[in-house]
């Protein structure tokens, strides 16, 4: 569709030019810098070097253990409310209402919060969880129980965002579809598998995406907040080490290897998150 | 028309709704209480840990390190509050993330709708690679070029300011795309009698675009207001002295660590509380424009 425009010459220009300005000098200016930094401020195998440190694979694969971790739980429980709202329950929105708030939480904010949760002498969990095992759930001297902490902070902020996003789509199911499954004899178990999972998949993939992009990428604060990557550097993710090298180590030529290796992950996810958008438009 | 298939039509619709009740003959429904049952159950978990802050908020320093957990509010809430408040400088902490999220959040509407505009309502060259490098900056989030940016910042001599703090949030491709979107679905009709009124562009902006867009404006609004008072890496770097904190960053000297700190988690948790109530009350009582900008800005 061809739209009406107006006939200017110089106004279009003035009108992108602060959103423009604003991109060149805090996008592009910043983005050229970390690559020419990369390449040339270290040894040409700045690189090569960055890639063979143990360190580095070690955050690699707590951010990997982290974003699924993150994505698991936050997805899987808001398809799990999506499930019991399949059953065409009352008051939704005021369910919707009862896990959306958490969105507004920080999650440097929610961090502390499971911090005392799971504070070894004085925390709620470790307390409960002594009744049924004697394992010392301490996550100053347990890695693994330091990477649950923040995981479990973020996923609490985000299981909103997903629950909101799971209702919104069921309520896009027609209930007809539900209706004719049921007089077919289709228990809410079968209801939910065969016709509300399929339609929601678009949806699951585009939070998988989301949820993915968010916990590689916005997730600094809550590992500054809580553990600082430690303990040791259990749950030191690529974020937080590009921070920690650059910032505080002062490797600024390693710290700008690992920008564009990280640049390099955020453009695959974005891409495959543009593929489904595409999709979505071109089939709905 | 013949009589048969008016009679036989009518008892057709009678039959159906037997049908559908069939498989539903019990009168009290209690699939639906199980139903009831586990969604408040996730209700529960999903809420307990904001209870738990805040029950830990009210009590005394005895009862925060008593076990077993004690889990219901003491008296001592109002004292952890003015604790919190004045030993963190809570006034200060929670102006700076206002400041910081209210102009982001209007900077970003407002250079956002201005390029959309520009998009849709003009042709001019470069047209395209105005776009591109809109579209770009979606790949581009600022903790993958975290120490450049830095750099950037300290070139401009903004470290400590708000334009530090606000301007460089202000770029935003979903925003631009959002309003683009809204734009292209606003009728030709409408443009081309503007037009044949003489109506400049700026004009037809102004008083015809802008009183359209308030629906979306509100829902932007909400999301980029929550996305400004929780930034954390951005205002970590750019800022270092007390006067320029944001209350999500100033709240960890508050955090009693283990083994040297007297465990006043009751005062952390009043802290927190307070850092947490706007964003959490902004979603809560703008809530239908919260999920309408959570999911248009997903397109």
């Amino acid at each position: 569709m061809k739209r009406a425009v107006f006939k200017n010459r110089a106004l279009p220009y003035l009108l992108v030019l602060p959103q423009l300005a604003v991109t060149l000098v805090f996008f592009f200016w910043p983005a050229f810098e970390s690559l020419r930094l990369s390449f040339f401020r270290t040894s040409p195998f700045g690189f090569e070097k960055l890639l063979a440190s143990p360190e580095y694979y070690q955050s690699i694969v707590n951010s990997f253990v982290f974003a699924f971790g993150v994505t698991a739980l936050g997805v899987g429980l808001g398809l799990l409310v999506a499930a019991l709202a399949t059953q065409k329950v009352r008051g939704l929105a005021a369910y919707r209402t009862a896990v959306l708030w958490p969105y507004g939480i920080a999650p440097p904010i929610a961090g502390i919060i499971f911090l005392f949760i799971f504070h070894p002498s004085y925390g709620v969990l470790p307390y409960w969880l002594g009744f049924v095992s004697a394992y010392e759930f301490n996550w100053l001297l347990k890695g693994w129980v330091a990477m649950a902490l923040v995981i479990i902070a973020t996923a609490w902020t985000h299981v909103g965002y997903n629950i909101a996003f799971f209702l919104a789509g069921l309520l896009a199911i027609p209930t007809s579809v539900l209706e004719a499954a049921s007089v077919d004899g289709a228990g809410g178990i079968r209801r939910f598998r065969s016709i509300v999972l399929p339609l929601l998949s678009p949806i699951t993939f585009y939070l998988v995406v989301v949820n993915l992009i968010f916990s590689f990428f916005g997730s600094f604060g809550v590992i500054h907040a809580v553990t600082q990557g430690g303990p040791g550097n259990a749950t030191e993710i690529m974020v937080f080490k590009v921070y920690k090298d650059g910032f505080i180590g002062l490797n600024l030529g390693s710290s700008a290897a690992q920008s564009v290796l990280l640049m390099l992950v955020v453009i695959v996810l974005t891409a495959i998150q543009f593929r489904f958008v595409e999709k979505k438009v071109t089939y709905s | 028309m013949s009589p048969d298939g008016t009679l036989a039509a009518p008892a057709r619709v009678e039959a159906l709704p037997r049908v559908i009740e069939a498989p539903r003959p019990t009168p009290f429904d209690w699939g639906a209480v199980a139903v009831h049952a586990l969604l408040l159950a996730c209700v529960a978990v999903i809420a307990f840990p904001l209870y738990y802050a805040f029950v830990i908020s009210t009590q005394t320093i005895e009862e925060v390190i008593a076990r077993p957990p004690i889990l219901r509010p003491s008296d001592h809430m109002f004292q952890n509050y003015v604790e919190a408040w004045t030993r963190a400088h809570m006034a200060r902490l929670l102006w700076n993330s206002a400041v910081v999220a209210v102009v982001s959040a209007v900077g970003k509407i407002a250079i956002s709708m201005l390029s959309a505009f520009a998009v849709v309502y003009f042709d001019f060259r470069g047209k395209a690679v105005a776009f591109w490098m809109i579209f770009v900056t979606l790949m581009l989030p600022v903790e993958v070029r975290i120490m450049s940016t830095y750099e950037v910042i300290g070139n401009l001599g903004w470290l400590n300011s708000y334009a530090g703090l606000t301007v460089p949030l202000m770029a935003s491709a979903t925003a631009t795309f959002l309003f683009r979107q809204f734009y292209l679905t606003v009728p030709n009709e409408l443009v081309e009698a503007a037009q044949l009124d003489g109506v400049g562009p700026l004009r037809f902006l102004w008083s015809f675009l802008l009183p359209l867009s308030w629906a979306n404006i509100a829902a932007l609004f909400v999301v980029l207001f929550i996305y400004g008072w929780n930034q954390y890496l951005w205002p970590l770097m750019i800022t270092n002295t007390e006067a320029m904190r944001v209350v999500v960053i100033g709240l960890q000297d508050l955090i009693p660590r283990t083994g040297t700190h007297i465990p006043e988690w009751n005062v952390m948790m009043a802290a927190a509380m307070m850092a947490l109530l706007p964003p959490v009350a902004v979603i809560l009582f703008m809530q239908r424009w919260f999920v309408k900008g959570l999911i248009e800005s997903e397109k």
